[in-house]
């Protein structure tokens, strides 16, 4: 009796391409590189293009080379605008750090209301940063500032203080309030690492004479340093880039001294209408952000290896 | 080198009464193992020692310090986790290192120490591997190794040997003993596993529900256990249980269906105020044989043969009487078939009696 071999089967062309591994591979994988390719890399590339064209609304403008980028390097507001992104997501993530960790610390014990507490904490992360910016802005108001108030009132001050009519004393507004929200963020995070560590290493190092502070330092510490990795270069991505917050609070004031590289490129490319000029001041955001990346990723392949 | 003392120890989480008046005194260089069955509060009576759980009320002495407000750190002991709790970004050497480096011995020192250890343990060649590189045996080495670098007072164990398997279980459970008979500290060790704590401890301690049952060298427990439910736990397989009511036709008699024992001479007294009432009889399977002809026959009943389990060195026999089950472990020439008769004898003087009420060993 003669057997059918399968290659003697007429398969149907779909069946035969499913089976086919690599034209499989592609057909899943187009959708999201269409995705990409529409909404990531067009857009960056037409950023690319505008920054070196001297494009500005109702002008398509023509190749200029490098001009934009040195106009905005010369240019004073942008040097204090470069210097405020560095300074604002330096200080604001430092102390999400702190703060987050201190939080996820006394999250994972056990204490009365500790759900109501978790609970609580997230509300600056779910209400939308504009609202919540504005809020602030209330209370650091020049006339109405409810802090203001308290402080004269309790007696710690004789003088208003100047929250967002000083440059520098604005910019360390912005600092409080981003750390104000993103610290559920970092707290809830860290929480989570915290949980996969096994409580049998606090009590063995306990045992092996540490302290709170040393198992800390030696125990838990190095176990949550991936999760923490992520964590940081997120946020350190995100507060770089910030908009939303400088936008609504000081909106880039008093005098251009509070702004940073996304808001001064909007103030630029899209309010004045120098699209070219605001594409270079957003692009320098791009090494930064590459590099921070980079070193995340080269790190948490070293901690994987290991 | 240390006595450990426990007294009046009591543990309670909300209202839930775990550890109940747990009176023990651990002499110095002895192996006391506690052993119960699962949640009976073994783990948490050998956490109160470590300082790693409250005490609710009690004391606890080691060496002449009371501790009970001491922190684990400052109590100058070493356990072994049932995971390991191995630090796992750090390596053997670290790991077994670490308590040394918090309690500031000079590095040189550290590593003499390490070294030695790991020798003892025949770890030397692990030092540089981190835990997760390590099999499951040498992962419980090291552990074992992270505890006695540090040459503490007291050795508590918490079920170590219960993640390795069987073959492993019974290599470790030897190098335990040597190892204690060696280095001669005081150790707390707790299992579920009721041949580990015979062939272990120097004297082993029968919990239940958070109660000490009994407390005693293991052949002692084995062999006049205090209660019905020492006498059930120690010992494998497990002591069988007859219900017999006790009656007098000229000497006393243990009687149920298909079976009549005579009460052997040393216990009549004991069991007189007995008659006319029933009484639980112990026998364990060891102390069951095969009839012979010249066995007086009020030692010997007869049995149904339901399964014959040959282990080589033995025969185990689950046999039938009346509605009891019972076990016997005969001599492996034995030619038993099941759902055939057999004739056992009782060992007389290894007979148990309990009380039905209060469960306690008539002795
Ligand atoms: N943190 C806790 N909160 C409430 N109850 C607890 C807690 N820890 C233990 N228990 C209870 O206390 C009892 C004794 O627990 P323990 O861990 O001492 O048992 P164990 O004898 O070690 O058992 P096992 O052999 O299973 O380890 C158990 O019933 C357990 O449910
Ligand atoms: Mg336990």
């Amino acid at each position: 009796m003669a057997l059918l071999r399968p290659r003697d089967v007429q398969q149907p062309v779909l069946a035969r391409l499913l089976d086919n591994e690599r034209a499989l591979a592609a057909v899943l994988l187009a959708p999201a590189v269409l995705i990409l390719a529409v909404f990531i890399a067009y857009p960056f590339v037409m950023g690319v293009w505008l920054s070196l064209s001297s494009t500005s609304v109702g002008n398509p403008g023509r190749f200029v080379g490098l001009q934009n980028f040195l106009k905005a390097w010369n240019d004073s507001i942008f040097q204090t605008t470069f210097q405020n992104t560095f300074v604002y997501t330096f200080w604001a993530t430092i102390f999400k750090l702190a703060l987050g960790m201190w939080l996820a610390l006394l999250l994972n014990r056990h204490f009365r209301g500790k759900r109501f507490v978790r609970a609580a904490m997230l509300l600056p992360f779910i209400i939308p940063t504009v609202l919540s910016t504005f809020a602030w802005r209330w209370m650091f108001d020049p006339t109405f500032s409810v802090l203001n108030w308290l402080l004269y009132r309790t007696g710690l001050i004789v003088t208003k203080l100047p929250f967002l009519s000083d440059g520098t004393w604005a910019l360390w507004c912005a600092i409080v309030v981003n750390t104000w929200r993103g610290m559920p963020f970092f707290a809830i995070t860290l929480l989570a690492g915290l949980q996969t560590i096994n409580p049998d290493l606090q009590e063995a190092a306990s045992l092996d004479g540490a302290n709170a502070w040393q198992r800390f330092w030696h125990v838990t510490w190095p176990l949550l340093k991936p999760v923490t990795i992520v964590v940081v270069v997120f946020s350190i991505i995100q507060t770089f880039s910030d908009f939303q917050l400088i936008y609504v609070l000081t909106g880039g004031g008093p005098a251009n001294s509070t702004h940073l590289l996304a808001t001064y490129a909007y103030q630029i490319g899209v309010a004045t209408g120098l699209l070219g000029e605001g594409a270079a001041i957003s692009l320098f955001m791009f090494p930064v952000l590459l590099a921070v990346v980079w070193i995340q990723l080269r790190y948490l392949r070293r901690l994987e290896g290991a | 080198m240390a006595q450990v003392v426990l007294k009046d120890l009591n543990k309670k989480f909300d209202e839930v009464h775990v550890v109940k008046d747990v009176n023990l005194h651990v002499r110095d260089k002895e192996f006391l193992v506690l052993v119960g069955p699962s949640g009976c509060g073994k783990s948490t009576t050998l956490r109160m020692v470590a300082g790693l759980e409250e005490i609710t009320s009690g004391e606890i002495h080691i060496g002449d310090r009371l501790v009970n407000d001491l922190p684990p750190k400052d109590r100058d002991i070493a356990m072994v986790f049932q995971n390991y709790a191995l630090y796992p970004h750090m390596t053997v050497y670290d790991n077994m290192a670490f308590g040394l480096k918090m309690r500031k011995f000079p590095k040189a020192e550290i590593e003499t120490r390490v070294k030695e250890t790991a020798t003892l343990l025949g770890i030397q060649d692990l030092l540089k591997r981190k835990p997760r590189q390590l099999s499951g045996g040498q992962r419980q080495r090291v552990a074992v190794g992270r505890a006695i670098v540090r040459h503490p007072q007291v050795f508590l164990f918490d079920e170590p040997l219960s993640n390795l398997d069987a073959k492993l279980r019974v290599q470790m459970r030897v190098e335990l003993k040597r190892l204690h008979d060696r280095l001669e500290t005081t150790a707390i060790y707790v299992t579920h596993d009721q041949v580990e704590a015979m062939t272990l401890g120097d004297r082993v301690v029968v919990m239940k529900d958070g109660l000490v049952h009994q407390v005693g060298e293991p052949l002692e427990v084995y062999s006049k256990p205090r209660n019905k439910f020492v006498a059930g736990f120690i010992g494998s397989p497990a002591m069988n249980f007859i219900d017999t009511t006790i009656s007098d036709a000229g000497g006393l008699y243990a009687e149920t269906t298909g079976m009549r024992v005579k009460v052997p001479a040393d216990r009549v007294s004991r069991l007189a105020p007995y008659k006319g009432k029933t009484v639980t009889l112990g026998i364990r399977p060891e102390d069951l044989r095969e009839a012979a002809g010249s066995d007086p026959h009020d030692l010997v009943f007869e049995a149904l043969v339901e399964v014959v389990e040959p282990l080589g060195s033995e025969i185990l026999l689950d046999t039938t009487v009346g509605t009891h089950t019972v076990v016997a472990r005969v001599d492996p020439t034995v030619r038993a078939k099941h759902h055939q008769k057999i004739r056992l004898a009782f060992i007389p003087h290894r007979i148990h009696f309990f009380d039905n009420r209060t469960e306690e060993a008539i002795v």
